[in-house]
């Protein structure tokens, strides 16, 4: 099923492809291996790719999915492997090379120039010509309303990119794939942002172009989608190819062993955790367009796990709870106490701390001190009429920076100064330093290595034992298991489970989380 | 040692002493203690003012009132002397500094509660506060003769060998140094600038840090309105036009960094005197003075590109000896 049937694809060519043209293999990399600094992102990647096929590329976040993308769009190039196209050896140096090679990636939202019409994007980058070299607008224009037709979006050309809604934008993106002749189609979670109805309009147009014979690259967390528009899939998992193969004959749990199965070698801190009694409730949250009736509760001691895929509105509860983000409806009840929060500073003093998913830009303060940035929730509480209280911060900074083993030249120097892992200890001993009582950590572990995150988890651990209360939100699924002590699942801004941690396994979470687990029913509530 | 040569405002230093050398070499009087003085006293404003925008630039903004915020203050305290020459001269600071404080308080509510840019809300105000000094003055001019010789003496009189208006300028340095580095407001500024998310989730109130820079920024610009118009012996529509350009021009080769959270008090008030120097030394070696502002210009030009890329050098040799 896996690795063998991978010469038997031209065998079997699925569902009403035109003859010719179809089924050759069109794209080839082999032994694709990537480094950054410190960090292996992929090796030994081997993918394929053959005409009129949508060919899904599966992995959790982390797996990466969207590293292999770069370098097929020539964002990054590979430290090892080839990359052919039709057979021919390619190597690409910026993304316009893979873009002249016919690989076309329709991006969310990055691409797009919100304030130009639909055929300034659709042409942006490959402008036509007249005479005097200047823009031939009139045949671009003419261009663009033939490509509109044929993906089925029914504007102006010269509507501005701004006015329109998401789906309407990928399929502009989608035309200016086609307007760029692309034979290689990638699509990055296209669906994550749609409605049942436009994701299903999405997938006529996918359809067709696969008819034509393009090869499409889908990326999505659904099964659902994936079970239902791709013809072959390709497993990543930490950076390595795990197998590929036709979607036919696979089951979800098939596909999710495959993604997650990883030899549990990655230790999680041994956790004798008693949760005491219930410090925290949140009842009843709403908020249009982002989440709905959502509540949970949260015992001293305890870590709750939130786990979700992205735009499922996990962070955005927590965002409205601290204040930071408005909300039509619900109530936080703080050992039995009705409180209300109406900004970071209520929340502070309420001791909630909220160390954000992107510490980097949400977190330090590259230009401030290392002291400066540590001390900074509470430089008004420590200050006595205004003026700081200088040898205070001192010992905080020491405190804490030396608990968070932050390596620094002197706690003065500018943040901008650490390395990423050490500008993230700065921001967890920021937060650690108010010694709050209920902990939120958004993806605690995301973007640093294997020993860090150990050193996070255990730290965790450590806090909890001490009676700290932690949110953990996180997109890992091992972590969300290996740490938690109860696991809400969240699926588009609803609550689909609360798992026990003793009844939590992958399959179970996974299957909440996208939808599996209330099937239909959970799509027909939008 | 090592960590004051690091630093920008040693480099920036170092290039106004040289500039001062270089001047010297073709001007022996450049260097005599009277020139010297003058070059102060003509720098004050010039400093006092670019204090205030450091504040506005720090958090990433841009006060363009300044100078109307001067030629208002400057007007009204110019007619309540000449029309009320009772009242003590001196007592024209704090009125000035107190109109300053309602002009730039304006410009603060415009920003937190209006939710617009400072550029684009002193944009504005820029003109309707000098707009104004028309309808106060309808058009005329206030002279030195309207002026009680106590007026005209606020910047000027002697105290300890240097003059007041010297000494305003030490003690608002002074009080710029110690609100940036030993108050929660001034760290507060900082923070702010240095990444908005970051210190709205700390509990930074945005909206008390908006208040709080454009209205110093008023206050200072509000004192030195009055100090101008005494020291110049007029005031009308005109007073210290374009003036705000100069004081951002400061602050730029201050180092004070405009994406906001960069700069010092040091820095700035480097920056000011470096701009003095220039305008200075370009009379004393004769330079044509059709040709003074253009040179002036290539002058501030050339002193911002080095100071950039000395800057950036000394920050990736930073990056690349940091611990991983």
């Amino acid at each position: 099923m896996r690795d063998g049937t991978r010469g038997a694809f031209r065998a079997d060519l699925s569902r009403g492809i035109q003859e010719g043209a179809v089924g050759q293999t069109i794209l080839e990399m082999r032994g694709i291996g990537k480094n950054f600094p410190g960090i292996k992102a992929l090796e030994g990647i081997d993918f394929t790719m053959r005409t009129g096929e949508v060919h899904a590329l599966i992995g959790e976040n982390g797996a990466g999915k969207s590293t292999l993308v770069k370098i097929l769009t020539g964002v990054h190039r590979p430290n090892s492997g080839t990359i052919s196209l039709g057979g021919e050896k390619m190597e690409f140096h910026n993304p316009v090379d893979a873009r002249k090679a016919g690989i076309a990636a329709i991006h969310q939202e990055a691409s797009m120039f919100p304030d130009l019409t639909v055929t300034e994007n659709i042409f942006s980058g490959h402008f036509r010509r007249g005479r005097a070299a200047l823009l031939d607008w009139r045949s671009m224009r003419e261009r663009a309303s033939a490509l509109l037709e044929r993906v089925e979006l029914d504007v102006s050309p010269d509507s501005l990119v701004r006015e329109l809604s998401v789906a309407q934008r990928h399929l502009v993106g989608i035309a200016r794939a086609l307007s760029e002749d692309a034979s290689i189609v990638i699509m990055d979670e296209p669906t994550s942002a749609l409605s049942l109805r436009e994701t299903e309009d999405l997938f006529k147009i996918i359809r067709a172009l696969r008819a034509e014979g393009k090869a499409i690259l889908f990326i999505s967390h659904k099964f659902d989608e994936i079970f239902e528009i791709a013809d072959y899939y390709t497993v990543l998992r930490d950076g390595a190819y795990v197998g590929e193969g036709k979607i036919r004959g696979e089951t979800v749990d098939s596909i999710v062993h495959m993604m997650v199965g990883r030899d549990l070698s990655q230790l999680f801190p041994a956790r004798d955790s008693k949760p005491g009694k219930e410090i925290l409730s949140v009842e009843g949250f709403s908020r249009a367009g982002f989440y709905r009736d959502i509540s949970f509760n949260l015992r001293q001691g305890e870590i709750l796990g939130m786990f979700g895929l992205v735009g499922s509105g996990r962070t955005d509860v927590i965002l409205s709870m601290l204040g930071l983000e408005p909300k039509d409806s619900g109530r936080v009840v703080l050992r039995g106490k009705e409180v209300r929060i109406s900004g970071p500073r209520d929340a502070l003093e309420l001791g909630f701390a909220h160390v954000p998913e992107d510490r980097q830009s949400q977190g330090v303060i590259l230009d401030m001190g290392i002291g400066d940035n540590i001390t900074l929730p509470q430089v008004s509480s420590l200050s006595k009429a205004s003026f700081l209280d200088r040898a205070a911060e001192r010992e905080i900074t020491r405190t804490y920076g030396t608990r968070m083993e932050i390596k620094a030249g002197g706690w003065g120097d500018e943040a901008k100064t650490l390395s990423g892992g050490n500008q993230q200890k700065v921001v967890l001993a920021k937060w650690l330093a108010t010694k709050p009582s209920i902990l939120i950590l958004d993806e605690p572990t995301k973007g640093i290595d294997v020993g860090t995150k150990a050193a996070v988890h255990a730290f965790m651990a450590k806090l909890a034992a001490e009676g700290i209360s932690i949110i953990m939100i996180s997109s890992e699924l091992p972590e969300i298991l290996g740490m938690s002590d109860r696991i809400l699942v969240m699926y588009e801004g609803r609550v689909a489970a609360v798992i026990d941690r003793k009844a939590a396994d992958e399959a179970t979470i996974m299957r909440a989380a996208t939808g599996a687990a209330t099937g239909a029913d959970g799509r027909a509530r939008k | 040692m090592k960590r004051i040569l690091k630093r920008r405002e040693t480099t920036l230093f170092l290039s106004l002493v040289a500039l001062m050398l270089l001047v010297t070499l073709r001007s022996s009087t450049f260097l005599r203690p009277g020139n010297l003085n003058s070059i102060l006293n003509d720098t004050c404003a010039l400093l006092i003012v670019s204090l205030g925008q450091f504040l506005v630039i720090l958090i990433g903004g841009i006060d363009l009132s300044v100078a109307a915020t001067m030629a208002f203050t400057g007007m009204v305290t110019a007619l309540i002397n000449q029309y009320n020459p009772g009242i003590p001269a001196w007592l024209m600071l704090p009125i000035g500094a107190a109109i300053g404080a309602g002009l730039g308080s304006i410009n603060g509510f415009l920003v937190a509660f209006g939710a617009l840019p400072p550029m684009i809300a002193t944009i504005a105000t820029m003109s309707i506060y000098r707009g104004f000094v028309y309808v106060f003055s309808k058009g005329a001019w206030v002279l030195s003769r309207d002026m009680t010789p106590g007026y005209l003496a606020l910047p000027s009189t002697p105290m300890l060998g240097l003059t007041s208006m010297v000494w305003i300028t030490i003690g608002v340095i002074l009080l710029a140094w110690v609100f940036m580095r030993y108050t929660s407001s001034g760290r507060e500024v900082y923070a702010f600038g240095g990444n908005k998310t970051a210190a709205l989730f700390a509990g930074v109130r945005e909206r008390k840090v908006e208040m709080i820079v454009m209205t110093l920024s008023g206050i200072l610009a509000g004192i030195v309105g009055v100090l101008w118009v005494a020291r110049y012996g007029n005031a009308h529509s005109e007073t210290a036009a374009e003036f705000h350009m100069q004081t951002v021009a400061a602050c730029v080769l201050g180092g004070v960094s405009f994406v906001g959270g960069s700069g010092t008090v040091v820095g700035v008030v480097i920056g000011a005197l470096f701009f003095g120097v220039i305008n200075n030394a370009l009379t004393v070696v004769h330079i044509s003075p059709f040709f003074q502002m253009a040179i002036q210009g290539v002058v501030i030009l050339v002193a911002i590109v080095s100071n950039t890329l000395i800057d950036r050098k000394t920050q990736m040799k930073l990056i690349a000896r940091r611990k991983i």
